[in-house]
């Protein structure tokens, strides 16, 4: 079982693709902080973060993609969560966060 | 008296025992015949109560420790994440819990403090003390031996 996150970072252009792999805790959380704020510092950009391989998520989670969904309206970029799993789809939807923050449980066909 | 078996954790208050925790979680509602889904529930809840005893223990000088207990009863699971740390604000913190709102605005959108109204929605029963630090107190029953569920329980009885 992974306890830890891998974040993968893929630059397409516009478009920065993240995936991330394991579990986002208190003690992954800061890892994915570092990592994903700065994406979403650059004007015009899509971040599109990819849940797939999210086994787990709890609050802290929640809180770093408000972080970043508040950097975007500063920064003029995007955040868009793609693949959510239905338990941590369901978080985001308890909290009516899904209805701020942009997301799809299906992940787009590779190009 | 009512008869339960008693399973007790005692982990640094530190982050990186979070996840321990919340396989310990696993593993005794696996074996008390908790759902697939139950036991998702109970492992957010349990890990958002050790979350908040960590978070809060952070930054003191001395070595803090979280105390989980588990109370394995034929009906119901009740579990204590204590932190013998400081203790806070309750009325604050419950001030600051609740669903995103539509009227607020992305700006003023908190951070944190999702994970006590988390807690309470995951679970059926949540009681904090606030005297020696704080004491989370978090019930699930089993479906079988359905008893005093909250109404804002999803039904999944079959």
């Amino acid at each position: 079982m992974i306890m830890n996150l891998e974040v993968e970072v893929l630059e397409e252009g516009s478009t920065t693709n993240v995936l991330l792999i394991g579990e986002i805790d208190a003690y992954t959380v800061p890892k994915l902080k570092e990592a994903l704020l700065p994406l979403t510092e650059r004007e015009g950009q899509l971040v599109e973060v990819n849940l797939e391989r999210v086994n787990y998520m709890d609050s802290t989670g929640l809180g770093v993609f408000i972080s970043a969904l508040k950097s975007t309206k500063e920064h003029k970029s995007e955040l868009h969560l793609i693949g959510l799993q239905d338990r941590v789809k369901r978080l985001f939807e308890i909290t009516g966060l899904d209805s701020i923050i942009a997301i799809d449980s299906k992940v787009r066909g590779g190009n | 008296m009512e008869l339960f078996d008693f399973i007790e954790i005692k982990v640094p208050a530190k982050p990186e025992y979070v996840g321990m925790v919340r396989l310990s979680t696993s593993g005794v509602a696996n074996r008390m015949g908790f759902t697939y889904e139950e036991i998702e529930d109970l492992k957010v809840a349990i890990s958002e109560a050790m979350t908040n005893a960590v978070t809060h223990a952070y930054g003191k000088e001395e070595d803090g420790e979280v105390t989980v207990g588990f109370g394995v009863y034929p009906d119901r699971l009740e579990v204590m994440v204590a932190d013998h740390g400081g203790s806070f604000n309750l009325s604050e913190v419950k001030e600051k819990i609740g669903p995103y709102e539509q009227t607020e605005t992305i700006e003023n959108l908190r951070e944190g403090g999702f994970g006590l109204f988390l807690i309470d929605a995951l679970m059926d029963k949540v009681e904090i003390k606030n005297d020696y630090g704080v004491i989370v107190l978090m019930t699930k029953y089993l479906h079988e031996n359905e008893v005093g569920i909250d109404d804002d329980q999803i039904s999944t009885t079959q």
